[in-house]
């Protein structure tokens, strides 16, 4: 039952796009596109659960004191892996998130999960909350991405779905169309649900 | 070579605003910016951190990485450990050293650690293969282009506070739906130099 609780969180009620806004960098820069956006979410769950994963392993061998650097490193180390496979497999996607690959290092989501749960948490639960919220992050990611993909380009996953006579709202890819997205999207979802959307917790 | 300098500085200010064409250093724009002045030390701390690992990252590129051929894999776990260590090195200076200081600019040290501005900053610097002088005022010229966007930022939100909006949209709807129009401005300054 705890495991169910702490794996369905993750996809709505403690989003980390659309309740806690966390990871809010590649949540609007990668998100021009619904691949781009399924993909980074996919990279980002994996080093998620990986790091998830050890840091709740070795996690009474870390003193205290030093368990920030530790953390940060052995999620970079998942995050050279996820960069070089993608640069090995994906060479086009590694190409659109350029410097967004790197840059799972200082997300949030990651360090806060893997401070707040996998620190104090056993293997198994640390993984199906890395799971849950991984998977939370990739949906939030791949709906923006849809939303901007359809208004801008006319087309979901590449493949055409307006008609010819439909003008593309190029708004909608560029930096601003990001924003905008993402805000009507809250102001949405904050209307319907009792809860508000917390304001940043992670700066 | 000044002239490619100011290019450069120019760029990373206006053209490619760090926040609202890079979507660098969102966490802080959204988060920090409620008061103008906190706004305004949030960018400062910010600035003198970014010029700094500016600086500490390409040393660290040139001399170490680049000659033992381990920029490919080691790169992130250096450069985010290089730049924890400054900005701890830097606030407990800033503790010894000035009071004053340490409580204006001080207090935000911990938050920039994991601000992806820092280390966005230093992998692009790596990506356009820039010398050291032209490292330096990227770094300071996208610190300046952050503190412009958080401060007018911050400006606009004290004055939504008093504004009457809709329910749903309070909070983190109407912050981000300002930032869109905000960005929409900035969009006006593509095209003023090719980068």
């Amino acid at each position: 039952m705890k495991a169910y609780k702490e794996f369905i969180k993750g996809l709505w009620d403690e989003n980390p796009v659309f309740r806690m806004l966390m990871g809010m960098c590649p949540t609007l820069a990668v998100t021009n596109a619904a691949v781009n956006g399924l993909a980074m979410g996919i990279a980002t769950a994996f080093v998620l659960f990986s790091s998830n994963i050890i840091v709740s392993l070795v996690k009474r061998l870390i003193p205290n004191e030093i368990r920030i650097p530790a953390y940060i490193i052995i999620i970079a180390t998942f995050v050279t892996i996820a960069d070089l496979f993608l640069a090995a497999y994906f060479p086009d996607i590694h190409k659109v998130l350029g410097l967004f690959i790197p840059l799972i290092v200082v997300n949030c989501i990651i360090l806060g999960r893997v401070e707040s749960f996998a620190s104090k948490n056993n293997v198994l639960y640390s993984a199906i909350d890395a799971i849950g919220m991984g998977v939370g992050f990739t949906w939030a990611l791949t709906l923006l991405g849809i939303i901007r993909e359809i208004f801008g380009m006319g087309s979901i996953f590449g493949v055409t779905v307006m008609s010819s006579s439909f003008t593309k709202w190029v708004i909608f890819i560029l930096p601003p169309g990001a924003f905008l997205t993402l805000g009507v999207m809250l102001w949405i979802i904050n209307s319907l649900s009792k809860t508000k959307t917390s304001e940043s917790h992670c700066h | 070579m000044l002239k490619d300098l100011l290019l450069i500085f120019i760029g990373a200010v206006l053209v490619n605003n760090f926040v609202l064409s890079r979507f660098l250093g969102v966490c802080p724009f959204l988060g920090v910016s409620k008061k103008v002045h906190v706004a305004f030390s949030m960018g400062i701390a910010t600035t003198f951190v970014m010029t700094l690992s500016a600086a500490a990252t390409w040393l660290i590129q040139t001399f170490i990485l680049d000659p033992f051929g381990l920029g490919r894999f080691l790169q992130y776990v250096s450069f985010v450990l290089v730049i924890a260590s400054l900005v701890q090195m830097i606030e407990l200076f800033i503790k010894k050293t000035s009071k004053d200081l340490y409580h204006s600019l001080g207090i935000f040290l911990p938050l920039i650690t994991t601000n992806c501005a820092i280390l966005g900053l230093a992998l692009l610097s790596v990506n356009k293969t820039y010398n050291l002088a032209q490292s330096l005022v990227f770094g300071l010229g996208a610190g300046i282009g952050f503190t412009l966007a958080i401060v007018i930022m911050a400006g606009i939100r004290e004055e939504i506070d008093s504004a009457d909006i809709p329910e749903g949209l309070k909070g983190a709807g109407i912050t981000l739906l300002t930032a869109g129009i905000l960005s929409i401005a900035f969009l006006g300054f593509s095209g003023l130099i090719s980068m």
